[in-house]
């Protein structure tokens, strides 16, 4: 047998492609869609991989990274996957695509107008460590009420001096949702903020899909005394020297000496290509 | 040596092969097919059916045998399958009053109109392994036919006014929960609906915990019947029934006892579970939950995990639960090198605060 154009069928793109653009026209909100079970697991990019499938055509061209790089398992596989249901084609260099599915980062290359990020979102509600109860952050919403999260980020500075939330840092959308930016380093918020691409998130097994349409203010929560900031490093990549990527850490032998390294494998490839040059 | 740390397509087609050799094992050995999956393991072959919502004993065989006989897996596979079946229509409502019934028991009567049947049960098999090939087996038959319909043991104490009645149609008209996300609070059609899909395990462990006194709601077995029930459409371009076939079910009515409340007056509740193939673990857990998820229409405490229908629904799907647990093993390096950078950074500031050495194990001289 033989699966539609992006595995799924229309009836469910169009499914998906409405809720989308509910999402775009109220930014940061979480639309209930009807998620579909997927050949891939839940909790490994069903949400994402839902998305990319509704958005795909014939000329588009695909990017899928996890952790910033190219060549990991799981985005080779997603990468296969709409290879071979939509036969597509495929780059690793983020300026040639036309969508952008990612995992845990966003690219160190500024995104334009004609591109889109597609986020894969483990948990889309900012608050659910602080309250579990969906229909009570529901309600939390509605009424814009985000003492909760207010209130566990001072109560960081009460007893560390700073916030200690290093990744999926909340922000808050065009002034008025509170929404996870997935699990992106706070390295990365900065680059939702009035970003010239279209966002798009989404949760597959929570069932949730929101958007960051292009050119919408984007806030991570601070305090006045407690501006927000970002990670920083004393060191630079060791294979392309920029001293403002995101970098991996990486272990190379077992005396426990480090190696810095570009975490966005395109960028840092890039780099040295234009080095060698 | 950096290159290695990360996988790639080479990898993943490695994988593949030493999956597919080990999945196949020794190739002296004849390998199952899918008849004799579908025979003599029919069980797992109900339960893949069960949670994978899809009635196929063919497809279903299929799934074991690709999954290595690992159920979870296999019901994955054949949800994966069924997401991108068309739905060209829906039956009329099952009649399981009508159920052509191969067991029937009840715990809340000696004898009851009908009999007690035992048909093919483990109950009372003693467990001992029997070594050796099993040899061929056949029943001997009754003398005489079972009574059809076989009359419902629930209907008997109805007609007393002792239990509660539920009034045919009165069921709102179902949501697919595979087409619709799963929103709260959730009605009792839903939640059927969504403990129907559940993984056996998780509610055998959650129906138990109502029986140690996490929403302790006295039930008994008003009745267990499994047998065949005649599945029905009604094309509206033919605009009378027609059937398509039958289908094994096994059913649970559990009876609980209330004491009354919500303006209702005490009487018996009902439980219900239902399960396709022969599933009667997964029924009658089924049914526990089932009542002990009424508690906010019956006005009874909410304190237990199996009353909390959040708690419940939301971690009942062995899919969502599976991809979910073992998705920690995809790379999470970015997010720990975030932690890492935060956690020295608090290391740094307790040894400061505290005047003792930090411990130069952490390594690292990130700010």
């Amino acid at each position: 047998m033989t699966y539609n154009f992006a595995f799924l069928d229309e009836d469910t793109k169009r499914m998906l492609r409405r809720s989308l653009l509910k999402a775009v026209a109220i930014p940061g909100y979480q639309v209930p869609f009807g998620s579909r079970e997927m050949p891939l697991p839940y909790g490994w990019g069903t949400g994402g991989i839902q998305v990319t499938a509704a958005l795909l055509g014939p000329d588009d061209v695909l990017k899928v990274i996890d952790q910033g790089a190219d060549d990991t398992t799981n985005a080779v596989n997603i990468r296969r996957f709409f290879a071979r249901v939509a036969g597509v084609a495929t780059t690793e260099r983020t300026v040639d695509a036309t969508l952008i599915q990612t995992r845990h980062r966003i690219p160190e290359t500024s995104l334009r107008e004609d591109q889109i990020l597609v986020f894969q979102v483990p948990e889309p509600e900012p608050l659910r460590t602080l309250e579990p109860r969906e229909a009570e952050t529901r309600t939390l919403h509605a009424l814009a009420d985000y003492g909760l999260m207010h209130v566990k980020l001072y109560e960081d500075i009460a007893q560390y001096g700073h916030i200690a939330t290093s990744y999926d840092y909340p922000v808050r959308v065009d002034g008025r949702f509170l929404t996870s930016p997935s699990p992106i380093p706070k390295f990365d918020n900065p680059k939702l903020h009035q970003s010239p691409a279209l966002m798009l998130f989404g949760a597959g097994r929570e069932k949730r899909l929101y958007a960051i349409p292009p050119y919408t203010e984007v806030e991570s929560l601070a305090f006045d005394d407690h501006p927000f900031e970002i990670q920083q490093w004393e060191h630079q990549c060791e294979l392309c020297g920029s001293g403002e990527s995101y970098l991996d850490e990486v272990i190379v032998d077992d005396r426990g000496t480090r190696m810095f390294v570009c975490s966005d494998t395109d960028f840092c490839g890039q780099r040295r290509a234009e080095a060698q040059a | 040596m950096y290159v290695a740390v990360k996988g790639g397509e080479q990898a993943i087609a490695r994988s593949l092969e030493h999956l597919a050799e080990a999945r196949r094992g020794d190739t002296a050995v004849p390998e199952l097919t899918l008849k004799q999956i579908r025979e003599q393991l029919r069980l797992g072959v109900a339960r893949v059916m069960q949670e994978g919502s899809l009635y196929d004993e063919e497809l279903a065989s299929l799934a074991i045998r690709q999954a290595a006989g690992d159920m979870l897996e296999a019901i994955f596979l054949l949800r994966a399958y069924r997401t991108t079946l068309p739905r060209f229509g829906y039956t009329l409502p099952l009649d399981t009053s009508a159920m052509r019934v191969r067991r029937r028991v009840s715990g809340t009567f000696k004898d009851i109109p009908g009999g007690q049947v035992l048909g093919p049960t483990y109950d009372y098999t003693q467990r001992l392994l029997d070594f050796g090939a099993t040899p061929p087996a056949a029943a001997v038959l009754a003398d005489a036919p079972l009574a059809s319909p076989m009359p419902r043991v629930l209907d008997l104490l109805d007609a007393e006014a002792l239990i509660e009645r539920i009034e045919p149609g009165s069921d709102p008209e179902p949501v697919d929960l595979t087409r619709e996300p799963l929103m709260f609070p959730a009605d009792r059609a839903t939640r059927l609906q969504n403990l129907a899909r559940g993984d056996e395990g998780f509610l055998l462990g959650m129906a138990y915990s109502t029986q140690r006194g996490y929403a302790e709601s006295h039930p008994f077995a008003g009745e267990i019947r499994m047998g065949e029930v005649d599945v029905v459409v009604c094309p509206e371009e033919l605009g009378f029934a027609i059937e398509i076939g039958s289908i094994t079910l096994t059913e649970c009515q559990m009876i609980n006892q209330f004491h009354g409340g919500n303006g209702l007056p005490p009487q018996f509740t009902r439980g219900y579970g239902l399960c396709m193939g022969e599933g009667e673990r997964k029924a009658m857990s089924m049914a526990l939950v089932d009542r002990a998820l009424r508690c906010d229409e019956l006005a009874e405490p909410n304190y237990a995990p199996a009353q909390n229908q959040e708690f419940v629904l939301s971690h009942s799907d062995s899919v969502e639960a599976s991809g979910f647990v073992q998705h920690l093993k995809l790379p999470h390096y970015v997010d720990f090198q975030a932690e890492l950078s935060l956690l020295r950074t608090l290391a740094a500031q307790h040894a400061a605060d505290s005047d003792e050495p930090l411990l130069s194990a952490v390594g690292g001289q990130q700010s």
